[in-house]
Parts: structure tokens; C-alpha cells; sequence
């Protein structure tokens, strides 16, 4: 892509304005906008493996709400035991307990995201009857071995001490989590574009997003980069899971199965396969939720599906459709 | 004669045979042969789930393509024909004006779903029907003054249906001629064409058949089925709430059934529903005395615990599209010459 496409940056300024305009009173609406962002960027974190899964190797996994769901979980374990420092005071010390939650999560689903590509999708590539079937049969049997796990209780990720509360400023209350997750989901994003922008192994997966046949006569292992993207994608969901885990506080073993019907919304939004597609329709998902759940919460439901329905009306393919053989 | 109630389209297995008509047998005198509340209400149960899984194999095995809204049009149904029974006179007016709102409703709704999403590909339409049926459920759960939120609808059902058994010969009777019917829908010309597409959609576009136009056609006729079924299933509770027609866990209960059972065929439909509502009712009895037995051991009784049973069935699922894609049936076919 030589040029950028800015229609869909014009829509979300379209929709920033627009409910500018609506809400009225500008601090309401910057706690609406920050709101909409951290839980847009938590959603790209989620939804960004997946897309890119499905744009090299034409696999859908179902599943992929399951290393969300893992990477709560396993953040909410760490967490219990790190309990000291989350408590404590500093902030450094609380990071002392995020991180290595979040770390643990990541690996733990990255770990299950080997094992899952091995186990259930590799030998059902190009069968996307098959595909279906069998992710959501990994599902099922895995959201029941956590249950079997963990107990079927809801539970609980307390944020750290520093994360709670709300900066105030004037009138405005900007709440710290958000804030925090508006930062790592902007310094995954910038990292996921340098890599797929600026290095040889970005090059490859792009050009396996938009030709594999003509990669792999190239001679390079495309399997290869596929596992290693779909591990990485797990992880991502993993952290993703366990920042939504803290997001919410509180949550059951269906919190994955929930998330994927927004990610395959902003799958679908963004064009199936394409990153820069995901994270535009990410935001426009996370920022149309809040504005509308705070304009007209009884209609704040359905929003996100209108939003489909007329982002496909525009573009039947999605935001930024890839091209493909 | 037998040859045109099944529409030409014979067990072709002894077992088969056997099985389908012990089922019939067991369906048809449920009410005489077992004593008790709780065996009719598995049997109405089984007779209901048939026929949904049946509808639901209409789109999966013949048509190939997954929808996760099927569950949604089996509430639509419910709600329909509970919404007009609590809001009316209890009769048989009440029940006919709500079904028929109940079709309108899922025929509409099927067709549009349809058109939007089946010209693209499969993986598509299954994401998107994954959506709109958990916005459904979302939206039911929250009209609360319309649908009764999460607790549902109670109403009550005209005079004639109050007595038990002419309730349950009433659902047994009119989901063996809806899956007849169904038997004679893929079995026709239409069918024949639903299964081209399935193998392969782009020579069926080659020969002129319209695929989505067929597609389409086939995700609505699946769908006013499963909004029969969720009236007779509601007529049956004389009750419609969010658990027993709207969750996604049915809709997992339902992919189950038609995987386990046999893709493609309706047979396999009927056999994957039965076995799997009896053993949802008796296998958790049977993993309880298991986990009991397995007490003091490390993570086994977790495994074994009767809310566990899913696990189960999960891993036969699993199991069964790797190694017996064409499931029970298949399997029972493959064996007769």
C-alpha cells in the first residue's frame, strides 16, 4: 500500500466530532473518548493475533477467547499471591506485581497457543467447515479443564494500588487504569508496526498476508512464521485478557467467549486480515460504546452491530480489505 | 409405501434401523411405557431437540455452512408464541397468532442475515451469525417489559394441552411431521442442489444454480423450523426464558447433536439428539457415583464432577470431526456393504 487510506481515519474524526457535539459538555466527553480508547486498544490487543492468523494462513479460530480467558486467569493467580506488593505504596513496587502477572499470562497463553496450533488446527488447514468445528470443540473443552482447574467461581483481579482512582482534572475524572491501558495498548500497537514495517520478518508476513503461494516458492518456510504468529497472537490475547481482567475486576470463565463477539465484530469492521483495519475498527467499536451506552444506554447494545451493518453496507469487505489471491 | 414417508431416503444400515426405530418406539409410547414426570419430559425434550437439531443439519450437513443463531430462532419461536399466550386469552388463536408472528419474524430476519453474509464465505457468515445471536440474547434479557428479562415468561397453555400426555403426543406428533417434512426437503431436487454446493460451490455456480440464492433459501427454511421447534418447546415448559431456548450453551448442545450424530444426514440428527439429551439427564447421575468413588485423589473427582460432563462430550466432539466426520450414521453406513 503506497497510499494511505483516509476515509476511515475521517470516519472515527467523523465520530469524535459528532459526539463532541451530542454529549455537549467537553469534560464528559473526554471521559467518554478515554474510556472508548483504552477499551479499543484492549480489544486491538485481543483481536490483533487473530486477524493477522486468519490473513496468513486462512484459519479462523474460534477459540482464540480462550487464551483471553486463560491470560485473566492466570493474571488473577499471580496477583493473589503477589497481593504485597500490589498493595504497597509505590508504584514501583506495584509494578513488581503487574508485570510479572502480565508476563505470566502472556506465556502461559503463548505456551497454550503452541500446543493448540499443534494439537487442534494444523490438521485442519484449508477445511474451514472443519476449522470451525474443531476450535469451537477446543473451546468447549478447555473453558471446562479451567473450570476444572480454578473451580467455576467467578474471580476476582483487584488492580494495583497505584491504578486505582482517578486523576482530577478541573471537572474532569480521568481514570488512572484507563490511562494505563491507552499506554500500552499505543506502545504494542508502535511496536507491532515497526515490526511488521521496518524488519525482514514484518516483510515476510505481509507479503504471506497477500500472496503465500508466492512466498513459499520463494523458499521460505512459511509454517514456520505461521506458528510463531500464532503464538505470539495467543500471547497478545493473553495479555489483553488479563488487562480486561483487571479492566473488569471481576469476571467468569465466559469472559473469553464474551470478548469474541466484539472481536469478530471488529474483525469484520477492519477487513478480515488486516492489522491497520483492526486497530481503526477497534477504536471506532470502544469509542461508539461508550458515547452511545452514555447518550442512549437502551440502544447501547445494539450500536456495535448498526456500526457493522453500515461499515458493510459502505465497504462490503471491511475498512481496508486485503488483497488476496 | 415406507419408501415415500421416508422419502426414498432409507437407513441403508441394519443397526441404523434398528436404532431409528427403537427410538421411534420409545418416542411413541414414552407416556404409556414410563411412569413419572421425569421420563415424559426427557422424551418431549428428545422429540423437541430432533427436530432443531434436524433444522440445524439442514444448514451445517447439507448446506455446509455454520450458523451460531440457531439458537436464536428457536427463542424467537418461544417468545412469540409466549408473549401472545400471556398477553391474550389462552387458545388456540393465541398460539397461532403468535407462531405465526414468531415465523414472520425469523423469516425475516434469516433472509437478511442471508443476503448479507452468505455470499461471502462460510467463515463469515458464522462469525457474523455469532453476533447477532448474542445481541439477541442481550437485547431479550433487556426488554424486560416485553420478554420477561431473565426470568422469563410463565403463561398458561389452552385447556386441551393441560393434561400431560396430549401435550406430549401434541409436540411428538407435530415434530415427527416437520421432520418428515424436512426428510423430504433434502431429499428433493432442492436438496440434491444444497448438497452440490456443499462439495463444491463453485462447479454448482458453473452448471447456473444461483448459490446464494439456494443458500439463503436454506438458512430461512432452517430457521422457520427452528422457530417451530421453539414454539413446541415453550408450549411444552409452558415457559420461555433465556436458558432454555437463547443460550449459547444450546447452541454448543446443538452442534454436539448433529457432529456426534452423523453430519448430512437427518437420521444422524436424531440420533446425535437423543443420545445426547438422555445423557445430559442420566450421565451426570453417572459421573456422580464416579467422582464419589475417585474422592482423595488429586484433580480426577474435579474431572469426574457431574457439572463436568460437557468435558466429555467436548472431547468426543473433537474426537469424532477428526476421525468419524461423518459421525454415527456414517460410521453405521460404512459398515453395511
Amino acid at each position: 500500500m503506497s497510499r494511505i487510506d483516509w476515509k476511515p481515519l475521517l470516519l472515527a474524526l467523523v465520530v469524535l466530532l459528532g459526539a463532541l457535539l451530542l454529549v455537549q459538555n467537553p469534560s464528559t466527553w473526554l471521559t467518554l473518548t478515554i474510556a472508548g480508547l483504552a477499551m479499543g486498544l484492549l480489544i486491538f490487543l485481543m483481536a490483533s493475533g487473530l486477524t493477522l492468523v486468519f490473513g496468513l494462513m486462512d484459519v479462523m479460530n474460534f477459540a482464540h477467547g480462550l487464551f483471553i480467558t486463560t491470560g485473566a486467569y492466570v493474571a488473577a493467580s499471580v496477583m493473589r499471591r503477589l497481593a504485597g506488593p500490589a498493595e504497597a505504596e509505590s508504584l514501583l513496587a506495584n509494578l513488581g506485581a503487574v508485570v510479572p502477572a502480565v508476563l505470566a499470562a502472556m506465556a502461559v497463553a503463548g505456551l497454550l497457543g503452541f500446543f493448540f496450533e499443534r494439537v487442534i488446527v494444523r490438521p485442519v488447514y484449508g477445511q474451514h467447515l472443519k476449522q470451525i468445528l474443531i476450535t469451537t470443540g477446543g473451546m468447549i473443552v478447555a473453558e471446562q479443564l479451567i473450570v476444572a482447574f480454578w473451580g467455576p467461581e467467578q474471580m476476582a483481579l483487584e488492580r494495583p494500588r497505584a491504578l486505582r482512582g482517578a486523576f482530577i482534572v478541573g471537572e474532569m475524572a480521568l481514570e488512572k487504569y484507563r490511562l494505563a491501558a491507552v499506554v500500552v495498548g499505543l506502545a504494542v500497537f508502535a511496536a507491532m508496526l515497526v515490526l511488521l514495517n521496518r524488519t525482514r520478518i514484518g516483510l515476510l508476513i505481509r507479503a504471506g498476508v497477500e500472496n503465500r503461494e508466492m512466498v513459499e516458492a520463494m523458499g521460505y518456510r512459511i509454517r514456520r512464521l505461521f506458528v510463531a504468529v500464532f503464538v505470539a497472537g495467543s500471547a497478545l490475547a493473553g495479555l489483553g485478557g488479563a488487562l480486561w481482567g483487571m479492566y473488569e475486576r471481576n469476571f467468569t470463565v465466559q469472559v473469553g467467549a464474551h470478548m469474541m463477539v466484539l472481536i469478530f465484530i471488529v474483525i469484520i469492521i477492519g477487513g478480515l486480515g488486516s492489522v491497520g483495519g483492526c486497530f481503526a475498527a477497534s477504536l471506532l467499536v470502544g469509542l461508539v460504546a461508550n458515547y452511545v451506552g452514555y447518550l442512549s444506554p437502551k440502544i447501547a447494545l445494539g450500536s456495535n452491530i448498526l456500526l457493522m451493518v453500515l461499515v458493510l453496507l459502505w465497504r462490503p469487505q471491511g475498512l481496508y480489505p486485503v488483497g488476496r489471491q | 409405501m415406507i419408501e415415500t414417508i421416508l422419502s426414498g431416503d432409507r437407513p441403508r444400515s441394519r443397526v441404523l434401523a434398528g436404532l431409528l426405530l427403537a427410538l421411534l418406539a420409545a418416542l411413541a409410547l414414552a407416556p404409556l411405557v414410563f411412569p413419572g414426570t421425569r421420563p415424559l419430559d426427557v422424551a418431549a425434550k428428545v422429540c423437541v431437540f430432533v427436530l432443531l437439531a434436524a433444522s440445524y443439519d439442514l444448514l451445517l450437513g447439507y448446506t455446509g455452512i455454520v450458523s451460531f443463531a440457531h439458537t436464536m430462532f428457536f427463542g424467537i419461536g418461544g417468545y412469540g408464541v409466549a408473549i401472545a399466550l400471556s398477553r391474550m386469552e389462552p387458545g388456540w388463536g393465541a398460539i397461532a397468532l403468535g407462531t405465526a408472528a414468531a415465523v414472520a419474524v425469523a423469516l425475516a430476519l434469516s433472509f437478511v442475515i442471508g443476503l448479507f453474509s452468505l455470499r461471502v464465505k462460510a467463515i463469515f457468515f458464522a462469525m457474523i451469525t455469532l453476533a447477532v445471536a448474542s445481541f439477541f440474547a442481550i437485547l431479550a434479557s433487556q426488554l424486560s417489559g416485553f420478554t420477561g428479562g431473565e426470568d422469563g415468561l410463565t403463561f398458561k397453555v389452552p385447556e386441551i394441552l393441560r393434561a400431560r400426555r396430549v401435550a406430549y403426543y401434541f409436540v411428538f406428533s407435530v415434530s415427527l411431521v416437520l421432520f418428515l417434512a424436512l426428510l423430504r426437503i433434502v431429499n428433493s431436487p432442492f436438496g440434491r442442489v444444497l448438497l452440490s454446493i456443499r462439495e463444491n460451490e463453485f462447479r454448482s455456480e458453473a452448471l447456473g444454480y444461483r448459490t446464494v440464492i439456494y443458500r439463503t433459501l436454506a438458512n430461512c427454511l432452517g430457521a422457520v423450523v427452528a422457530a417451530l421447534a421453539g414454539v413446541l418447546y415453550a408450549l411444552w415448559l409452558r415457559y420461555t426464558g433465556p436458558n432454555t431456548t437463547l443460550d449459547f450453551a444450546i447452541m454448543i448442545d446443538i452442534l454436539l447433536m448433529v457432529v456426534i450424530g452423523g453430519m448430512g444426514t437427518m437420521y444422524g440428527a436424531a440420533i446425535g439428539a437423543a443420545i445426547f439429551v438422555v445423557a445430559q439427564t442420566y450421565l451426570q447421575e453417572a459421573m456422580q457415583s464416579l467422582s464419589g468413588a475417585l474422592k482423595g485423589m488429586p484433580l480426577l473427582p474435579e474431572l469426574f464432577h457431574p457439572d463436568r460432563w460437557l468435558l466429555w462430550l467436548g472431547i468426543l466432539f473433537v474426537l469424532s470431526v477428526y476421525y468419524f466426520p461423518r459421525g454415527i450414521v456414517g460410521q453405521l453406513r460404512a459398515r453395511t456393504p
